[in-house]
């Protein structure tokens, strides 16, 4: 690991004005990513700017009816604070199916939004990637891509988002607060992330120096209800081959809102505008549930090694959407 | 390059220890190597295995994806700092009792992650196998073992370490 010099912010603008100034600096949060990568090569800041401690640890109830999640609140706070318990259930799930207890107590919310693939081959600086080296390649295609991308991926790269969390706030409609030298702007979080396309070193719009200060939720729908389900390889502590973020609000049989992301599937948290569109103003039924699966993922083109999850996908959706349906009519 | 290291004042199960770190050694080097505080093990040093779990600021954590400088002033619980003197702390007797260990090497962090866990319960905070997230969730054998799902022991003795805990559960 490269030498680093190490400062704790004092304030917000401190932090973004000491970051902005020094191409080779990068803010600390939780550190569960960040050190990791920098064990293990991936990474070598020459300043990190620990903005851990500044008062960004708040959830709050907004004017409107929302939520505003403070950047430093840890995600265990987060999945047990009450009112996400009780109102926004696929952020507590989402949040609770990431990690394991002792790293959730260390992950911030913002580090949580900036976490970067598990492609092993990003993570193993002995081969080549064009998200951690641009320009020398891709590993993965043609390699082991069970953990891959089968929709809007690249020649360029086909990794995955790893966070369960966004997956739920991309369905959620969150906002991402961000702070630069000329102020804080919101960032709508479909607009946040970005498709590898021939820039696959990008996970998101942030350019250096800028800061995530908070994530705003709106007010779910009235009488929405929402979860958060995840497929993976072991029961427990491992992260997506498909998940899944729904919420549906029901007006006698019929579905009169669905807002639907996936994770698992693609360079970011997938929001399944086609599967929403076929579900809304339809009957709730299995029939209406399988063919919105079916219009997601007539998209994708998975790799050679990961055609499973296509399928995977459209069960784990359209499942999702069951159990959402039964639980109303109870 | 300047100021790559830095002075820092860590409490160490109740003591309070100065030492100067280099910026890039993680807590569980600075505890271990520096400190002599060998109680949290280096397993994965990824984070991924639980064994260099302590208790930070009241709250469990690994000690290996966290610089010592970061944690400057933070309080810092072992699993050998878990004891008062001689008299072993209630999670220490019940991994005696039930036999809760084999080799050893996870258990300091299967016993912090324990305690931690139960605090976690006790304060209502739900797990991802809690059905119904509003209510007070149970500390069924399910609920442990999802809880404990961070710490990985390769000998297999999960089925005491579960016995263990449910017993220091127990009111």
């Amino acid at each position: 690991m490269i030498p680093f010099e190490y400062r704790r912010a004092a304030t917000t603008q401190d932090a973004v004005a000491t970051v902005s100034a020094r191409p080779d600096a990068a803010y600390l949060g939780g550190g569960t990513n960040l050190v990791d990568h920098m064990k293990l090569g991936v990474i070598g800041p020459r300043l990190l700017v620990d903005v851990s401690r500044l008062p960004l640890a708040d959830v709050e109830e907004t004017a409107e009816g929302g939520l505003r999640i403070g950047a430093a609140v840890r995600n265990s706070d987060l999945a047990a604070h009450p009112v996400v318990r009780s109102r926004y259930p696929a952020l507590s799930r989402a949040l609770l199916a990431g990690a394991s207890g002792q790293l959730r107590n260390l992950a911030t919310t913002a580090g949580n939004l900036l976490q970067r693939t598990r492609c092993p081959y990003f993570q193993d600086v002995t081969t080549p990637c064009n998200k951690r080296e641009p320009g020398t390649g891709c590993s993965a295609i043609g390699g082991y891509v069970r953990y891959h991308a089968i929709l809007g991926a690249s020649q360029q790269c086909v990794a995955t988002h790893p966070s369960d969390m966004a997956v739920a706030m991309t369905m959620l409609d969150a906002r991402v607060v961000v702070q630069d030298a000329d102020g804080t702007k919101r960032i709508p979080i479909a607009d946040f992330y970005r498709l590898p396309g021939d820039r696959p070193e990008l996970d998101t719009v942030l350019s250096h120096g800028q800061l995530i200060t908070a994530v705003e939720l709106p007010a779910p729908p009235a009488g929405a209800r929402s979860t958060y389900r995840k497929v993976r390889d072991r029961a427990s502590y491992a992260f997506a081959l498909v998940s899944v973020a729904a919420e549906l609000v029901l007006d006698s049989g019929e579905i009169s809102s669905a807002r639907v992301a996936l994770g698992g599937v693609a360079h970011k948290p997938w929001r399944a505008r086609q599967a929403e569109a076929a579900l809304e103003g339809a009957e709730a039924s299995d029939e209406t549930f399988v063919r919105a699966a079916g219009a997601e993922l007539a998209h994708a083109r998975p790799l050679d090694g990961n055609e499973f999850k296509v399928e995977l996908a459209q069960r784990t959706l359209a499942a999702t959407l069951r159990s959402l349906t039964e639980e109303a009519r109870r | 390059m300047e100021n790559t290291r830095t002075g820092i004042t860590l409490r160490v199960d109740g003591e309070q220890r100065s030492l100067r770190v280099d910026n890039r050694t993680t807590l569980l080097d600075a505890l271990r190597e520096q400190l002599g505080v060998t109680s949290p093990k280096k397993g994965c040093d990824h984070g991924q295995c639980g064994s260099c779990t302590v208790l930070l600021d009241g709250r469990r954590a690994t000690t290996c994806l966290t610089f010592a400088v970061a944690q400057d002033g933070a309080d810092i619980v072992t699993a050998a700092g878990l004891s008062e003197g001689d008299e072993l702390h209630p999670m220490q007797e019940a991994f005696l009792e039930r036999d809760g260990f084999q080799c050893g090497y996870c258990t300091p962090g299967q016993v912090c992650s324990a305690v931690g866990m139960l605090d976690e319960a006790k304060a209502g905070h739900p797990s991802h196998v809690t059905a119904d997230l509003t209510a007070e969730p149970e500390l069924t054998d399910d609920e442990i073992r999802e809880r404990m799902s961070g710490n990985l022991c390769r000998c297999a003795a999960y089925p005491n370490i579960l016995a263990a805990i449910r017993a220091a559960a127990a009111p």
